[in-house]
């Protein structure tokens, strides 16, 4: 892959904003169609930032993915879904080809799926390139990777720094801010733990870390890596993805370069295509961190409809009032009622 | 091809549509995990949300009763309303992960955080509940304690309100829904165990109107629950299920029996004080019951999911559905 990923005026060399881009508004483009699910982003961000393990590390028994979901001690997560033939969105609902025949259709060479179904096999002389493959078994009969229809969904998640951000607008202390860059970071020497930002994401990120741990009692979440932006430098995540899966740059030049790879893939075939994140008319204003996926936002755990809830804060505060109304008005009624 | 097993990492996408109001059919997640998060809240937040409640409705009605002439009960709601006010500010400072930071919370002044304004607003109502005893112990500077008694009436209405905006204002389905009812249910808890505590501390023949109160707060407190819950439809069923169903469950009983008994205890003391016990164990179990399933309802994936989903397919979501 060329490295127009970064042919932007407000990226330097490495990737990262050039000195002076504060004010302009920078994030994530995670085009899950190339994701290999390598988790060289969770390393990444783990070493760099030195999130300290997790407690509660464990074999999850559903898939490769054993980090299971985003918290205070992971700031990526890398989620696997495996789809057998016809399961997918698309096929099951009669809708379109599985996803098989896109690849065999993406004749263009742009979709990124040309070796779909094919195995390119080990270069001649190799050890082990004479062995003849063995065809994997699925549902009890041989089938051939080309035939079978199985696909991996992977899908490298990650705070998504949006627009209104519940955890910033209810943070009772101001720790939680929003950077030159437009990122939303929490400042940890000024969190004292109260946790309704934990309460208040509606994607189920931020989360108080556990007594014990360094920083623990804090929230914590991805930071966009912010100490890295200041020094010029692209995210750790994204420097460290091997396949430009995750994508950092400038907002704007990310949301048209995920419209023009989203109508590629729509036009070769692939069936479940959306961007997830990326209207700023949604309902959190739009995520900074946004994702191109290949079915619907709920198979990777992301919620379809998220919401800010503090747009509510009006009818909130209102029904707040016609309650404290109502318990003076009982009180009066008690007080005055009755014939003493 | 219909012999292939479940799809891995998803739940079926059968959708046992059963009928009933707000209950949207099933929709795939990953690996049945939460979406969100559960909250990091421990056992301090439901006790209080309870001496919040007890406390801001104590002054509620020391103040009506101090204007309507009932200056025995008016002066015991008011040690009430003390007493549990002091409660409050180690309860949430225990409950924050950092304990020593407390004081961050007067940092900055948020309307769009509804702790950030609680925060002040207990702050203002603490000072005003306690000043007013201290004053009328003092028995000097009476304009003043006037003064304190109505702030602390004031704001002792919103005190034992806000907490359920508190709760509202976060992403849990079974809370956020609720944000109509949630503070009118507190709201009423509060008045019926401000009342049953008038009630069982007061001198004899001066707790009647706490008695009509507590009445009152325990047949509103039912009403309203039902209400919340009819209204919640399928995300309001955690309400039936486990830890939340069990607290739930003793506090219609408790607040039924003690409010029936209040109801007939006009004349009969004893039966008045038997009934405020239970009224006064009603409404506590009824916060455990709301912060409960907080918990319960973050961790089913489809409290958050079904509801999303089923907004997008009617066309009212806030995103488009996928490009299908």
């Amino acid at each position: 892959m060329t490295h127009s990923a970064h042919a932007s005026d407000q990226l330097n060399h490495a990737g990262g904003p050039v000195p002076g881009s504060q004010g302009t508004r920078f994030g994530f483009f995670t085009d899950t169609s190339v994701c290999i699910g390598c988790k060289a982003c969770e390393v990444a961000c783990k070493e760099w930032n030195q999130v300290p393990e997790r407690t509660d590390t464990g074999f999850t028994g559903d898939s490769m993915d054993n980090t299971g979901d985003l918290g205070a001690d992971a700031w990526r997560h890398v989620a696997f879904i495996e789809q057998p033939h016809g399961h997918d969105a698309m096929s099951r609902a009669g809708l379109g080809p599985p996803i098989i025949d896109a690849a065999r259709h993406a004749g263009n060479g742009r979709a990124g799926l040309e070796w779909f179904g094919q195995d390119p096999g080990l270069p001649p002389g190799a050890h082990g390139a004479e062995a003849i493959p063995q065809l994997p078994v699925f549902n009890g009969e041989p089938a051939s990777p080309a035939e079978d229809g199985f696909r991996w969904l992977m899908s490298s998640d990650v705070c998504k720094h949006c627009t209104q951000a519940a955890c910033l607008e209810v943070c009772p202390t101001g720790a939680i801010f929003y950077t030159e860059f437009d990122t939303v970071v929490v400042q940890d020497d000024v969190c004292n733990g109260c946790g309704y930002c934990v309460t208040a994401c509606p994607y189920g990120v931020i989360e108080r870390r556990s007594p014990g741990q360094p920083g623990g009692g804090g929230a914590f979440k991805c930071t966009l890596c912010y100490d890295r932006m200041k020094g010029s430098q692209q995210p750790a995540c994204a420097q460290a993805c091997p396949t430009d899966s995750i994508q950092f740059g400038p907002l704007e030049e990310l949301r048209a370069r995920a419209d023009v790879r989203a109508d590629e893939l729509i036009e070769a075939g692939v069936p479940g295509v959306q961007l997830y994140g990326h209207d700023p008319s949604d309902g959190v204003g739009g995520n900074g961190a946004f994702f191109l996926l290949l079915d619907e936002p709920e198979v990777y755990g992301l919620p379809p409809d998220p919401v800010t809830p503090t747009r509510n804060l009006g009818e909130i505060w209102r029904w707040i009032g016609v309650a404290a109304a109502g318990v003076v008005a009982a009180a009066g009624a008690a007080v005055l009622g009755g014939d003493r | 091809m219909n012999a292939d097993p479940a799809p891995l990492g998803e739940v079926a996408a059968s959708a046992p549509v059963d009928g009933r109001v707000g209950h949207p059919p099933e929709v795939r997640s990953y690996y049945a995990r939460p979406v969100i998060k559960e909250p990091a809240w421990t056992w301090e937040v439901p006790w209080y949300l309870f001496a919040g409640g007890l406390a801001g409705c104590s002054s509620v009605l020391s103040l009506a009763a101090r204007l309507a002439g009932h200056d025995a009960l008016a002066d015991r709601a008011r040690l009430i309303a003390a007493g549990a006010v002091v409660a409050c500010p180690p309860l949430l400072i225990s409950d924050l992960g950092r304990p020593a930071r407390f004081y961050n919370m007067l940092r900055v002044f948020k309307p769009t955080s509804v702790m950030s304004v609680g925060s002040w607003l207990l702050a203002a109502y603490s000072t005003a509940a306690a000043g007013a005893v201290g004053l009328s112990r003092w028995g000097r500077l009476p304009r003043l304690r006037a003064v304190a008694d109505t702030a602390a009436g004031g704001l002792g209405a919103v005190m034992a309100t806000y907490t359920g905006g508190l709760m509202a204002d976060t992403s849990i389905p079974v809370w956020h829904e609720a944000r109509r009812e949630l503070p009118i249910l507190f709201g009423s808890g509060g008045l019926a165990s401000a009342g049953s505590a008038a009630v069982l501390l007061s001198p004899r023949g001066s707790a009647e109107p706490a008695r009509r109160l507590a009445v009152t707060g325990a047949g509103s407190e039912l009403v309203v629950e039902n209400v919340m819950r009819r209204r919640l439809g399928m995300v309001g069923e955690v309400y039936e299920r486990a830890e939340a169903g069990r607290y739930h469950r003793a506090a219609q009983v408790a607040t039924l029996l003690g409010g029936g008994a209040m109801a007939a205890g006009r004349h009969r003391p004893w039966l008045a004080r038997l009934g405020a016990v239970s009224v006064l164990v009603g409404s506590l179990a009824q916060r455990w019951s709301v912060f409960k399933a907080g918990f319960q309802s973050a961790r089913d994936p489809q409290a958050t999911l079904a509801p999303q989903r089923a907004r997008l397919n009617r066309g009212e979501g806030h995103r488009e559905s996928s490009r299908s």
